[in-house]
């Protein structure tokens, strides 16, 4: 870890190669309500990250083994477009979309009113169109917003953020350096009004204190992300463009 | 659901957002007690009434009740049975026995085929979301002419509107018959015209339909009505 001979990441004067803060995050832009056909949809752009996620549902649970007698069942499909990275990715599902796909529900169905939809199936159509580390972070803060975009009951919004180590430092929001030749990752889904942690994982080794740093860090951009997130979401219903089919 | 026609001031919140203190108060569609406050479960506007704080949802999918009254296009038939889309999570049932035909065994798809659309009222609900149709009742029959649009949950209210006095001067001004089912699906059938003016409706509803200025907005799109306005 963090041997990778003279690859410096942070600069002399303690900013980081794109000239952001340690504590600082890339820029996020968020758009509900982009695709006609779903029930709900959003897209986001998180520094050179862009995500569209689409909302079907609720409908029928297929195939039925799936369904749940006393709630419904979130599904996912992180997908990274073929063309969304510097090497072309082979189309289709693989190991590493089909985990991200995974923990994505198992974060959404903590926020989600699931109960309320028994039998239910809801859809979560995650496409990445450009990636440049963090794209979980970016799928899940879309998959947020297109939720209520849809119209579908949660308990809270839901924000991707993480924050990593590079140099023995602690940063927020790592970019794709940062990411690759980085010491640690520490990726978050956070309830921002209640603060409750839906999802975490974590890529190398944090001491006790380093984590609490990542920590604070990422509590203050999910607060950051919520406004935006909230903030899109308003704005497509106060300029609305037209609901229904 | 009733937004009234008033303009008030209405707040638009987002699902977490606390929207007012819990004590005193109950928690209505759309909301949630957490802890000492209420939060909004959906995105839509608060509103306050009797007691009771909801959030009207700016979008909402169809969950059936009994006593609708719905559209419902037939998705497949069996030799007794008929499975129909009514804008919900799952399909209605409706049997042999609460349609309005009596058929013999296997020829249900006589009276209606997959595609064909009916006005239906759902009978029951249990709590697994299983939806039981029936066509027994004055006016329910399968719709064979006409357009059936969509217009979404939350703006049945505004075009009905007040006892249903929009809905009726649009039937007169459109001359035509209009069904706005619970279910979001509106039927229209008349002349060109009055169909005509009614596609503009339906889309003045669907882009400014919870806007304050909606019923003035209406008016001035009433004025040009092929029936004219009394």
């Amino acid at each position: 870890m963090g041997g990778y001979g003279d690859i410096q990441l942070l600069r002399e004067d303690g900013l980081r190669l794109d000239g952001r803060k340690v504590d600082e995050m890339r820029e996020v832009v968020i758009e509900a309500g982009v695709l006609p056909a779903a029930d709900g949809s959003a897209w986001v752009k998180h520094g050179l990250n862009i995500a569209v996620c689409a909302v079907y549902g609720p409908m029928e649970a297929h195939p039925r083994k799936i369904q749940r007698q006393d709630r419904a069942v979130i599904d996912v499909r992180y997908n990274m477009a073929p063309f969304s990275t510097s090497d072309r990715i082979r189309p289709g599902f693989n190991r590493r979309s089909r985990e991200i796909s995974k923990v994505t529900a198992e974060a959404l169905e903590s926020v989600v009113l699931v109960e309320r939809y028994p039998r239910s199936k809801i859809r979560v159509e995650i496409e990445i169109l450009a990636a440049e580390a963090g794209t979980r972070c970016v799928g899940l803060t879309a998959a947020a917003v297109a939720l209520a975009d849809a119209g579908i009951p949660m308990r809270d919004m839901i924000v991707g953020v993480a924050a990593g180590k590079v140099e023995d430092t602690v940063v927020l929001d790592l970019d794709k350096a940062e990411d690759n030749y980085g010491q640690a990752d520490l990726p978050m889904g956070i309830l921002p009004t209640t603060g409750e942690i839906a999802f975490l994982q974590m890529d190398g080794d944090l001491s006790v204190e380093e984590y609490n740093t990542c920590l604070e860090y990422n509590m203050k951009a999910a607060k950051e992300i919520h406004a935006i997130q909230i903030d899109a979401l308003k704005r497509r219903y106060e300029q609305k463009m037209g609901g229904g089919v | 659901m009733s937004v009234s026609g008033t303009g008030a001031e209405l707040r638009l919140v987002a699902p977490g957002e606390a929207i007012g203190a819990a004590s005193g108060v109950r928690a209505g569609t759309g909301a949630l007690i957490q802890g000492s406050e209420i939060i909004a479960t959906r995105l839509g506007w608060v509103q306050q009434l009797n007691g009771v704080i909801s959030v009207d949802p700016v979008n909402a999918a169809y969950m059936p009740r009994s006593g609708d009254l719905v559209i419902g296009v037939v998705e497949s038939v069996r030799n007794n049975l008929w499975f129909a889309d009514v804008n919900g999570p799952f399909n209605g049932l409706l049997p042999m026995s609460l349609a309005p035909w009596k058929v013999e065994f296997g020829a249900a798809r006589e009276q209606m085929d997959v595609g064909d659309v009916m006005l239906a009222r759902v009978q029951e609900v249990d709590e697994a979301h299983n939806v039981v149709l029936t066509m027994k009742g004055v006016g329910l029959r399968r719709l064979k002419e006409g357009v059936m649009s969509k217009i979404s949950m939350n703006l049945i209210s505004r075009l009905r509107g007040e006892n249903d006095e929009t809905l009726r001067s649009l039937k007169e001004a459109s001359d035509c018959r209009i069904i706005v089912a619970e279910n979001g699906r509106v039927w229209v059938d008349g002349g060109e015209d009055g169909t005509a003016f009614m596609r503009k409706v339906l889309d003045l509803v669907r882009n400014q339909g919870h806007m304050a200025n909606f019923s003035q907005s209406l008016a001035t799109l009433m004025n040009d009505a092929p029936g004219g306005v009394a």
